[in-house]
């Protein structure tokens, strides 16, 4: 009797703390999530209650001069690059991810696919700092040959960055694609349509959504990347004059100056600043996702 | 053009776009594993850096980016299993879920570096470690825990519906049915993620520069549990290979940065080729030896039909 009785008890002592684990787990995801948005927000607007800047002087003032007097911390260059570089990213890349999705799913042989397969997870496998060391190695010296000057520019920034959202983006259309029940293609095919006109006109339509969805992930993830668009753009404090010419973004400048800048004082407030302009831009992705992604049915 | 020419017309184009793509991931591992060859050599994978001459290796960086990612794992797999768990089985669907899974979405959109700038605040600063290798590791997991809980949470949900039922009705409790029936049908989903986040873990670089620092004392490993020159003193600086090459790339002022550079990248393409394949071979191994293969399949069938 004894014994039963202990068993008894130790498996409710096992329910009760497995059930506890997996609950605290769940709500530590919370806490952190706000922990790190209160830390930021308290850094991000010393700016403004510190060192007394104005939000205007910030974000509309193309003048970034730590070092002058007096020193001038407007971050529209840096708006600017990451707004540039990550947009040109998906102007190259959204295409041909969409044309592999749709390759993946309406026209790839079986073969094909399980190859292209693994090949998209090893695009997506490869580390930024590569994507950054290739841009450096192969993409900076024939930009140079091409267009003189030294290579280090917004294409440069563009391509690379092109390159890393590809699998993103194709991976989130191929689903999207995927989804679009079957009956649509046999019903255009029935009507007399070519493959052509019924990926075009019927199933293309319906999955946009998910394909939006998709698009919009590649542009915060281009927008985000920090070290692989730093080692490639060159990193010079101005507006670009043009595609061949360097300029710095938002993530290539936190990622070179934090370090070198004394906690409290104007400049490392003003990056801090940035830091927090990062994070509601990416919040500002996630909102766009739910209002275009489709409906989720669970 | 009649229609069915355009449509040939396309079907090409689509062809030469995924030929094109297969193509250029060829083309990178061409040129890493070329430029960076030799990488392979002993002296170099656990070679000690040299700050001015030539011919320096990457042991430190080695040691350091391993020991990272096993640290995170550690901190990250119990985390994002218990998180998943209680998703999938405990919590009550509505408000609450929403606002964790809005909470998960908000983490996974971060970009690593601002997750790394939050780690200098929470992990450098305020605890007064100073760059930590615990710290990197820390802030390493916030960005793989979004992924990670997602990934427990289908492979538990993928489980069909029928195991669960069956341990239940036999008068298992809820947690019983979960270890003993539940997970081991979940087990080889959750390992090749495990695997494949381990992959992006081992490439991460942003958030290691303000959290684990860009420097490696020392090394011995006859040093004293608590000296930083312990390698496996969790409370040290810890440049990772990742940030190496993109310091060597910035600021390198060895004759042989540009090599060193190569190869280490060699090692890190070679490293991922490893990870993606240890995820294959271990998906397709666990499920044959957990599930049988045959019979998990048709459980998946018979729930899809009933969604």
């Amino acid at each position: 009797m004894q014994q039963m009785h202990t068993k008894r008890r130790n498996r409710w002592l096992e329910e009760y703390i497995g059930r506890t684990f997996a609950v605290i787990s769940g709500w530590l995801i919370v806490l952190i999530t706000v922990t790190m948005i209160i830390f930021l927000a308290v850094k991000g607007i010393q700016s403004f209650t510190d060192s007394g800047l104005s939000l205007s002087d910030m974000l509309l003032s193309a003048q970034w001069d730590p070092n002058g007097t007096p020193p001038k911390y407007g971050a529209l260059i840096f708006i600017v690059g990451s707004m540039l570089v990550s947009l040109g990213a998906l102007l190259i890349s959204a295409p041909i991810a969409l044309a592999l999705a749709i390759f993946m799913n309406f026209i790839a042989p079986k073969w094909f696919v399980s190859l292209l397969k693994p090949v998209l997870e090893l695009l997506v496998g490869i580390p930024s700092v590569v994507y950054g060391w290739l841009g450096v190695t192969i993409l900076v010296p024939l930009l140079r040959e091409w267009f003189g000057g030294s290579g280090f520019s917004l294409l440069a920034g563009i391509i690379v960055l092109s390159m890393m959202i590809l699998p993103t983006i194709t991976s989130i259309a191929a689903d999207a694609l995927a989804n679009v029940p079957m009956a649509y293609m046999e019903a255009s095919y029935g009507l007399g349509s070519t493959r052509w006109q019924a990926i075009s006109r019927v199933i293309v339509p319906a999955a946009k959504a998910g394909i939006a969805t998709g698009v919009v992930l590649g542009l915060a993830r281009a927008f985000g990347e920090a070290l692989a668009v730093q080692m490639v753009i060159g990193n010079t404090i101005k507006l670009p004059s043009g595609l061949d010419s360097p300029t710095a973004t938002l993530t290539s400048v936190l990622t070179m100056d934090m370090a070198n800048t004394i906690n409290g004082t104007p400049w490392n407030n003003a990056l801090w600043t940035l830091a927090l302009i990062l994070l509601l831009i990416s919040f500002f992705f996630i909102a766009v996702i739910r209002l275009v992604g489709p409906r989720k049915e669970r | 053009m009649t229609a069915r020419m355009i449509d040939k017309v396309w079907t090409g184009i689509f062809y030469a776009v995924a030929a094109a793509v297969i193509g250029l991931l060829m083309f990178f591992f061409a040129v890493v594993l070329s430029k960076g060859a030799g990488f392979w050599q002993p002296e170099f994978l656990f070679g000690r850096p040299s700050n001015t001459q030539a011919g320096g290796g990457i042991g430190p960086q080695l040691i350091n980016s391993f020991y990272m990612l096993v640290v995170t794992l550690l901190l990250s797999v119990p985390l994002s299993l218990g998180a998943g768990i209680y998703l999938a089985e405990y919590a009550k669907q509505g408000r609450i879920v929403g606002f964790i899974r809005l909470c998960l979405e908000a983490m996974a959109s971060l970009p690593s570096i601002v997750v790394g700038l939050f780690g200098l605040l929470a992990f450098v600063t305020l605890t007064g470690w100073g760059y930590t290798l615990l710290g990197g590791a820390l802030a390493v997991t916030i960005i793989n825990l979004p992924g990670l809980t997602r990934i427990c949470e289908t492979a538990i949900l993928d489980v069909p519906a029928n195991i669960k039922e069956g341990s239940l009705a036999l008068g298992a409790t809820r947690w019983q049915t979960l270890v003993k029936a539940v997970l081991p049908a979940a087990i080889p989903q959750i390992v090749t993620g495990v695997i494949l986040s381990a992959g992006r873990i081992f490439g991460e670089a942003a958030v290691f520069i303000y959290t684990a620092g860009l420097t490696t004392p020392m090394l011995r490993w006859d040093a004293d549990w608590s000296s930083q020159a312990n390698p496996l003193n969790v409370f040290r600086p810890a440049e990772t290979l990742t940030v190496h090459i993109w310091k060597l790339n910035s600021e390198g002022i060895v004759p042989d940065a540009k090599l060193i550079a190569a190869k280490s990248a060699a090692v890190l393409m070679v490293a991922v080729l490893l990870f993606n394949l240890a995820a294959r071979l271990a998906s397709s191994l666990l499920a044959r030896h957990f599930s049988g293969g045959r019979r998990a399949r048709r459980g998946r069938g018979e729930r899809s039909k009933a969604a």
